[in-house]
């Protein structure tokens, strides 16, 4: 009880030391889910449940939605952004790293910054940045150059401009920075290139470094047993989709990416902590609480960079607080989110490169042979897209690449300061020799699908949180990365690489309406509401296209 | 503790061989190593360029290495700038870290539009091949060339930037094996009992495109169709018997000699 005031005067302290006309409170931050006609977080509040509560469109109307306004990205490639939407005006980042607010009534542009990067960043697989944070009247960007910016959400003018990390080491900045209380954190990607990667958090006001905490320990620190020699020093560990918080807790959750060198586990024997797992820190000092690793010893390149998705369900009769979780690896898992423990898992797509769980939910790992194929494959059963959690349905939703595995070869590789650090590949399982698999998420797709559901094929896949069964699957037939957006309307959001913009009965998975947009949908919808009336958005190809209800 | 040091050496020893291979290639002509440097190449493509440019390739807009497409390039010599620059405005880092020997087999490997098997397939005279594939083998009455022949299967005008010695031969012998999935033969079944038949060019999840037995371009809405079959067998047959393997050699040569217009 103590200790919940001490926190609660720490947070009016907070609050109280921004001006009072500022725009985006602590306490409008902590409440965000509760002011729906706003787009407050990268992924809607701190559960990250990228569920809102708008229900103009509903599964009844879906049908009667209409284009409102389309916004062009002069710039080309994947466009992995989600904006922010405050009190009308939308924040959003284009590549490599420009901030763009506009009139999320009309689409008509107030300012664009656009931040210089050095030159030499190195991005292993697509310049991209997800989208900025905002606090008071102030937005915050991390660059591919591996700089915290923050800006002027009035003129899209510098504040301050701090260094994270040396970009001649492939350190990059790909995720949206997450604002708790008064710091503004972040994490850093290169695990393709050999860093050690960390979250870490920044004043708010002067962009000045509070506290870094290393997802690879060093020497003698807790965890670093998991690790063998020297291998610690390049071991990976990238941070670069966004994380969560949970105010009562006061812990803030973050995904860590794969090891490094990706492919060649033998050159790092040990569980290597804390990659491929989640990890739960303090956000007033960053140390750790608890961690949960999902794929010790990774060859595989399962990154655990998704979304924590925070939800309290019951759970064999008690109200827990859980975190929900479909993983790169193919499983999906239910953990407690105060202190880590392993409530469940199980696969959502084929898995093969594991059999089952021991008792402390670590995987049973059943490697298979040289030259055979493991399922899930290299991008994974899911990757970074963003998932969806209702309340009202109780369901999870996951975007889910099936029937997709790759051959995955090993070899050693030395460290080279800012080289590629992958110690093998990974090559799609395909029907025949010469058939085309399908691009990765760097490239720009491909109208044509050449490569065909032969080699995978995309999903969206509603779990039951306390059964871990899929309780509807809407197939695709090209894969997917578009995130997953769901509101009190039971209207679900989504899209995929073929650029048809798919509107679902969130309880039965049955197509509302849809349209062809033309383009990848590779990032998650966003809703909000001006004027009384409901706007969803949606990155397609080069286009950002933005609907309502026909009036 | 001790575990990673041979394997450490073992790196160190493998990328030393790589070099050494890269440097003898270098003495020939820079994009026309040898068997062993078109290997090298083939090993750094996967681990610095594929994630981008892909297997095969042809994932970024507008470029197909192994074809010769590009955007910007042209010569070994630009190949080698673009590397070290980079094109940061297209999100392509620079490859200034890399040696110039790990370059030239990189390039080599591109030039020899990513085949590092060429063994085993014999390749016979393309003169020869061009009137097997008109006459004996009756090639033409399916495929096209260079704007004659049929649209039942795949144009052959560019097939010799596609498609390994090795490749063709398996599908001159097993076609049934080697035909890709995008070009599977398809019969759709219409709501009012219309029957279209047709070899797949495109498809999604609520549409297919194909090309049907009189080379009209059809798009069909799933939802449209009582049924949809999508074949895993084809119409090509086998040469395995009908052609000899000094005629099977020839086809192989012309296929090879086909690199567009």
């Amino acid at each position: 009880m103590k200790k919940l005031l001490t926190r609660l005067v720490a947070a009016l302290l907070v609050a109280a030391s921004y001006r009072l006309d500022a725009q985006v409170t602590v306490d409008r931050l902590l409440r965000a889910a509760d002011e729906p006609q706003n787009w407050l977080t990268y992924s809607g509040g701190y559960s990250s449940q990228r569920y809102s509560l708008l229900r103009q469109i509903d599964t009844a109307n879906a049908k009667n939605l209409e284009l409102k306004w389309m916004m062009q990205n002069q710039v080309f490639g994947p466009w992995e952004s989600s904006p922010l939407v405050v009190d009308g005006i939308m924040y959003l980042t284009q590549r490599p790293n420009d901030v763009i607010a506009l009139d999320a009534k009309t689409g008509r542009m107030f300012w664009l910054y656009r931040y210089t990067n050095s030159g030499r960043q190195q991005v292993c697989c697509g310049a991209q940045n997800r989208g900025v944070a905002m606090l008071g009247d102030t937005l915050f960007m991390g660059t591919l150059d591996a700089h915290l910016v923050a800006i002027d959400a009035k003129n899209g003018k510098p504040l301050w401009n701090v260094l994270v990390a040396d970009d001649k080491l492939a350190y990059s900045i790909t995720l949206a920075p997450l604002v708790v209380k008064d710091k503004v954190i972040v994490g850093v990607g290169g695990a393709e290139y050999g860093i050690r990667g960390f979250v870490a958090a920044y004043d708010s006001r002067t962009g000045r470094e509070l506290w870094r905490f290393y997802t690879i320990p060093g020497s003698g620190e807790p965890g670093s047993e998991t690790w063998s020699g020297q291998a610690w020093e390049h071991g990976g560990g990238s941070v670069w989709v966004t994380g969560s918080y949970d105010p009562a807790l006061n812990l803030t959750y973050w995904g860590v990416g794969n090891p490094g060198p990706d492919w060649n586990p033998d050159q790092r024997p040990g569980d290597n902590l804390y990659t491929d797992s989640v990890v739960a820190l303090d956000p007033d000092t960053g140390k750790l609480k608890w961690h949960y690793q999902f794929t010790p010893n990774d060859g595989y390149d399962y990154d655990s960079v998704q979304v924590p998705v925070l939800a309290d369900l019951m759970w064999k009769g008690t109200l827990t607080k859980a975190m929900l979780w479909a993983n790169r690896n193919g499983n999906f898992y239910v953990l407690d989110r105060e202190n880590g423990k392993f409530l469940s898992g199980s696969p959502f797509v084929k898995v093969n490169w594991m059999s089952g769980f021991d008792e402390g939910g670590k995987p049973i790992q059943t490697p298979q042979p040289a030259g055979m194929p493991t399922y899930p494959g290299v991008q994974g059963g899911t990757n970074w897209y963003s998932p969806s959690y209702s309340p009202r349905t109780g369901l999870f939703y996951v975007s889910a690449w099936e029937n997709y595995g790759s051959i995955y070869r090993k070899e050693p590789v030395e460290y080279e300061a800012g080289r590629r650090f992958n110690g093998g590949a990974g090559a799609t399982v395909k029907p025949v020799p010469d058939a085309p698999v399908m691009p990765g998420p760097a490239a720009a797709r491909s109208p044509i699908n050449t490569w065909t559901n032969a080699v995978g094929n995309g999903a969206v896949i509603a779990i039951d949180p306390r059964t871990g069964q899929a309780k509807w699957k809407f197939q695709m037939y090209d894969v997917t990365d578009a995130g997953i957006l769901t509101t009190a309307g039971d209207v679900l959001f989504t899209g995929g690489r073929e650029g048809y913009f798919h509107v679902l009965d969130a309880r039965t998975g049955a197509v509302l309406w849809k349209t062809y947009l033309g383009g990848a949908i590779m990032s998650a919808p966003v809703t909000y509401s001006i004027d009384g009336k409901q706007y969803v958005i949606v990155n397609s190809g080069n286009v950002m296209a933005t609907f309502a209800l026909r009036e | 503790m001790h575990g990673t040091r041979p394997l450490l050496w073992a790196a160190v020893v493998f990328t030393l061989a790589a070099r050494l291979a890269a440097q003898n290639a270098t003495q020939n002509q820079q994009g026309q190593g040898d068997h062993f440097v078109i290997e090298t190449g083939a090993r750094l493509y996967a681990g610095q360029c594929s994630a981008c440019h892909g297997v095969n390739g042809d994932q970024i807009t507008g470029v197909d290495l192994r074809a010769g497409r590009f955007l910007t390039v042209r010569t070994d010599e630009d190949l080698t700038r673009l590397l070290a620059t980079g094109r940061p405005a297209a999100g392509m880092p620079s490859f200034e870290v890399l040696h110039t020997d790990e370059v030239h087999a990189i390039i080599a490997y591109i030039r020899s539009a990513f085949d590092a098997t060429t063994d085993g397939v014999r390749i016979g005279d393309a003169r020869r091949g061009a009137a097997v594939f008109e006459g004996k083998g009756g090639c033409a009455s399916c495929h096209r060339v260079n704007g004659r022949g049929a649209y039942l299967a795949t144009d052959l005008t560019e097939i010799g930037t596609v498609r390994t010695p090795a490749s063709l031969q398996r599908a001159l012998v097993n076609p049934a094996q080697a035909i890709l999935p995008g070009n599977r033969p398809v019969r759709a079944v219409t709501r009012d009992g219309r029957t279209i038949r047709g070899r797949r060019v495109n498809e999604d999840t609520y549409t297919i495109q194909l090309i049907d037995e009189q080379s009209r371009l059809v798009s069909l809405f799933k939802a449209d169709l009582r049924s949809l079959e999508v074949s895993s067998t084809t119409s090509m047959p086998s040469y395995e018997t009908t052609l000899t393997p000094e005629e099977r050699a020839d086809v192989i040569a012309y296929l090879l000699s086909l690199k567009g217009r």
